[in-house]
């Protein structure tokens, strides 16, 4: 494969890996036109998603262009981005 | 574009020429797989429902099993009944002849036990078999199509390649005067402002939070979080995070085009173009509402692999990601994983798979074919009493 992740949307700040990624290889990311330099903070299976920004507790996940959840910790530039520091805010039954 | 097609009395054209041996009830199901053994090339179509059902599931259930037997890749249907139950042969035998479908009809309790059901049925199945052998493929225009897309198995990947591609191929069949349906409500959420968005007008719009807002509550009222299904374990290995993102790759097999109608569970659309139908996210009673809804052929996307299929319509198998293509050679039938690590985009997938839906419509078997892959469940919207 050629890219070791892939950004759908511009406005997106995950991006899914396309292979296993490594603990603090360093990705060049593409993002529409530009470049982004990530390096991985911890290993992310194959189709996991990788932050390419800090996220603050509370901050939208944004993924298609639109919002696939909230932080629920921060998740630093490089972070594996999963169940375990996102919140989906959809079909919420324990607030109702 | 054009492919080999049965033209039905109905006017519908069918890919595929079966006759169905279907029980009413399932109190007729043993007899009606007897019958079906019988007569090798026949269907049995198997189900647990018929009696029992209460309100709107009556009318539901009729809708289903009318539409699954008057499916235009059924040349013909022997109805099995008891005799005592809701929905007789007579009932579904009349409303199967309104709708123009070839009918034979018995009920058991009116014969002397199981013998003499199963002798008269297997003639009543031999005459239809017969009667379907007559039936010749003519060259008719894509627009007649219908085509159901469906993801089950997702995984991240199915979002970025396998969904989008095949959303390509309903832009391209309904650019041509086909028409598309996708289903799975639950599978909306989170996504049902895009899907607004793309309404063809205020009705629709209107139907379309309808459904998702009445799939949310439902949930809420019975005090159940979707969350405990919604992304599955598998779609979580899988690295899919939220129901909103999984909704979100979802949605994408369905196309660009305008939504120009919203279906009821099993109802047939009336109009031409990309149609939602109200349904549940669960595969096989997907598949079997958008195949009674009039589907004749199904394209199903997987990035953790599903073997399932249909008794009435092919259903083509797309995985979104190549390894899964290798592991499952014997149940895939194409590799979206190539837009990955092919250098295939997704407009020439989108084309390839169109391609693909056309040989398939023409007689070319499915892989879920080839292997025997007939299942089938029916919604269930009400307590059986």
């Amino acid at each position: 494969m050629s890219e070791a992740v892939i950004v759908v949307d511009e406005k997106d700040n995950v991006a899914t890996a396309l292979r296993p990624l490594e603990e603090g290889e360093l990705l060049q990311v593409h993002i529409g036109g530009r470049a982004l330099d990530v390096t991985v903070l911890q290993p992310i299976p194959f189709g996991h998603k990788i932050a390419l920004t800090d996220l603050e507790k509370g901050q939208p996940v944004v993924k298609y262009g639109e919002v696939i959840g909230l932080a629920t910790q921060r998740i630093g530039k490089g972070g594996h981005t999963h169940v375990h520091n996102v919140e989906g805010q959809t079909g919420r039954g324990d607030r109702t | 574009m054009k492919f080999l097609g049965y033209r039905r009395n109905s006017g519908r054209v069918g890919v595929r020429n079966h006759v169905l041996v279907f029980p009413t009830v399932i109190c007729a199901a043993g007899v009606a797989e007897m019958i079906s053994r019988e007569v090798p090339g026949t269907i049995y179509l198997g189900h647990q429902h018929g009696c029992g059902h209460l309100g709107d599931e009556r009318d539901h259930m009729i809708r289903t099993m009318v539409g699954t037997c008057a499916n235009p890749n059924v040349a013909g249907v022997l109805l099995v009944g008891l005799g005592c139950e809701m929905l007789t042969a007579d009932l579904l035998g009349e409303k199967l002849r309104e709708a123009g479908q070839r009918v034979e009809t018995i009920a058991t309790q009116a014969m002397q036990g199981t013998g003499e059901a199963i002798e008269e049925g297997t003639e009543l199945a031999q005459k239809l078999l017969e009667e379907a052998k007559g039936a010749q493929r003519d060259q008719v225009d894509a627009s007649e199509l219908m085509v159901a897309a469906k993801c089950g198995g997702s995984d991240t990947l199915s979002g970025l390649t396998a969904n989008p591609a095949m959303g390509v191929a309903c832009d391209i069949l309904i650019k041509d005067g086909g028409s598309a349906i996708f289903t799975e409500t639950p599978e909306m959420l989170g996504a049902e402002h895009v899907l607004a968005k793309r309404a063809a007008d205020e009705e629709v719009r209107r139907r379309i939070w309808e459904i998702t807002s009445r799939t949310d509550s439902k949930i809420k009222a019975m005090g159940l979080d979707i969350r405990e299904a919604e992304p599955g374990p598998g779609n979580i290995e899988a690295g899919l995070t939220t129901l909103a993102e999984k909704s979100l790759g979802a949605i994408r097999k369905g196309g660009t085009t305008p939504i120009v109608e919203v279906v009821e569970y099993a109802e047939k659309p009336s109009k031409k173009g990309l149609v939602i139908m109200d349904g549940p996210a669960h595969d096989v009673v997907g598949v079997t509402g958008m195949v009674a809804a009039g589907a004749q052929v199904v394209v199903f996307t997987t990035g953790i692999g599903t073997p399932v299929g249909s008794p009435i319509a092919p259903v083509i198998k797309v995985s979104s990601n190549s390894p899964l293509y290798q592991r499952w050679r014997d149940n895939m039938d194409v590799n979206g994983g190539t837009i990955l690590d092919g250098g295939e985009t997704l407009q020439s997938m989108g084309e390839r798979l169109v391609e693909e839906i056309m040989e398939v419509a023409s007689g070319k078997l499915t892989r879920a074919e080839v292997l025997g892959h007939r299942e089938f469940a029916i919604h269930t919207i009400a307590p059986t009493v």
